[in-house]
């Protein structure tokens, strides 16, 4: 699917999806992308909104992919991507850059993922396959360190196999991580009480959404009283300005 | 007279001993130092144990000192991309060790190393796979797994300016580990592309103090890992 065409059934498109999640980013807000869909987000901001992106290869004030010819092989992203510096970017080591993580100064992290589970468990570095070579990168440092852990991701695999589930079979990137999940179906918030879906995309109901996700659901939509409180967000809550 | 400046790259390598462990910078071909990784690949010392975030791409850099069978062992976070080759192939045949760390992990056991802490403990990886065998330890309620600090014989690490003194600055996000592994390795070996006077730094803008730094090569104009690889080159 391209980024543009409409998917054969209801939900949101890729690029669509991406404006979602940038909507709940606030004024402000330090964020860390992951690479693939999350990098969408950072074009998908409301006008008029400052949002600081780090990238944890050095960069704080990250800006969009330079012209053609314009590429700098010491100026990318962790995804090894060409990038520019916006004016007032700050660089450093990756020691500090952890510290940012690490330490609590970030955020926001929006990542992708292959399955996440009823709890807030990740798990997007391995499937686990021996054959596989293993690498993980910082994602387990972003999960443990940055306030609020969004995941971007198609509701279902390609095959259909909900990616959203009782408890994760791949190997956990963290345990208890992830305060909210945005799909191409729903929102859904992750809460002690479990998985609450706050909002749904258009042409999409709450049986579709059910019967493709692999754990229950809460309906907590606004006019809907069976909504608990979104526990997850109230502890690990997006913060502004740091 | 202090002047740390060697007169080449293969002078610079010359004492690296066969089961070094080698730290080296670099965040894909960001900061890769790949005229100092040549002239090791040129020197030929074997069984090193290499600290470095990726394995290298294509056949020149990190990869052809990989290819040339002269690493042991991979300390890394992150062993694939998309143009790496010769690290997935040994490790699949089971010809190259490989201790996985996640890279917060990795860029904290180096600091620490440099820094003189022997463990510390973070909660990255706590409750996954990568902690198995980890002494843990709870602090206000959460759980976190002790880390060793990481010190290296050498660092090979890539930086834009110094003096003689070997006060370094880099560029852009070629900076990465490159600060920290020159603190953390008993010999810190760094290419620069221009060497200035003593006071061509301004004192507030040195990034990695001389004291972190044994021996500087000037490498002017250093070749750009990408363009050979994107040439199918390879090293030697």
């Amino acid at each position: 699917m391209s980024e543009s065409s409409k998917p054969a059934t209801a939900g949101w498109t890729k690029s669509e999806l991406a404006r979602r999640v940038a909507q709940d980013i606030p004024d402000g807000a330090c964020v860390n992308l992951g690479i693939g869909m999350p990098e969408l987000v950072a074009h998908s901001l409301p006008e008029g909104r400052e949002v600081i992106f780090q990238t944890e290869n050095g960069l704080l004030g990250m800006g969009p992919a330079p012209p053609e010819g314009q590429e700098d092989p010491e100026l990318i992203n962790a995804g090894k991507k060409p990038v520019t510096a916006i004016p007032g970017a700050a660089y450093f080591h990756h020691a500090d850059s952890f510290t940012m993580i690490r330490g609590g100064h970030i955020d926001i992290c929006v990542l992708g993922t292959m399955q996440v589970s009823a709890t807030g468990d990740l798990a997007n570095w391995s499937t686990g396959d021996p054959g596989a070579i293993p690498a993980v990168g910082g994602a387990m440092d972003l999960v443990a360190g940055v306030k609020s852990v969004f995941v971007i991701t198609q509701h279902a695999t390609k095959t259909g196999e909900p990616k959203i589930v009782e408890s994760c079979t791949y190997p956990l990137t963290g345990k208890g991580v992830v305060s909210r999940i945005y799909t191409n179906l729903a929102v859904l918030d992750v809460t002690t009480g479990g998985l609450v879906v706050t909002d749904l995309a258009p042409g999409v109901t709450m049986e579709e959404v059910r019967e493709k996700t692999g754990t229950e659901l809460t309906d907590g939509r606004q006019g809907n009283t069976a909504a608990e409180p979104p526990a997850g967000t109230a502890t690990r809550g997006v913060g502004g300005n740091k | 007279m202090i002047d740390k400046l060697a007169a080449n790259a293969a002078e610079a390598v010359s004492d690296i001993h066969d089961g070094a462990t080698v730290m080296i910078g670099g965040f894909g071909e960001a900061g890769s130092p790949i005229e100092l990784i040549h002239a090791l690949v040129d020197h030929g010392a074997r069984e090193l144990t290499v600290v470095s975030n990726n394995t290298g791409s294509g056949r020149v850099g990190l990869a052809a000192l990989i290819a040339n069978g002269q690493v042991r062992k991979m300390v890394c976070s992150y062993p694939r991309s998309a143009n790496s080759l010769v690290f997935p192939e040994l490790f699949r045949a089971g010809k190259i060790e490989l201790e996985l760390v996640p890279q917060g992990t990795l860029a904290e056991r180096i600091r620490a190393g440099g820094a003189g802490i022997p463990a510390f403990y973070t909660p990255a990886a706590a409750g996954t796979r990568l902690a198995e065998g980890k002494e843990t330890r709870a602090f206000n309620g959460q759980e976190y797994l002790m880390e060793y600090g990481l010190r290296a014989d050498f660092a090979l690490v890539r930086a834009e300016r110094a003096d003689r003194y070997g006060n370094l600055v880099y560029n852009k996000t070629a900076r990465n580990f490159g600060p920290i592994m020159c603190t953390a390795a008993e010999t810190a070996i760094v290419q620069v592309r221009e060497v200035v006077e003593a006071g061509g730094i301004d004192p507030e803008c040195v990034v990695t103090p001389g004291i972190f730094v044994e021996r500087l090569v000037q490498v002017p104009e250093p070749a750009q890992e990408s363009e050979l690889v994107k040439e199918g080159r390879s090293y030697p």
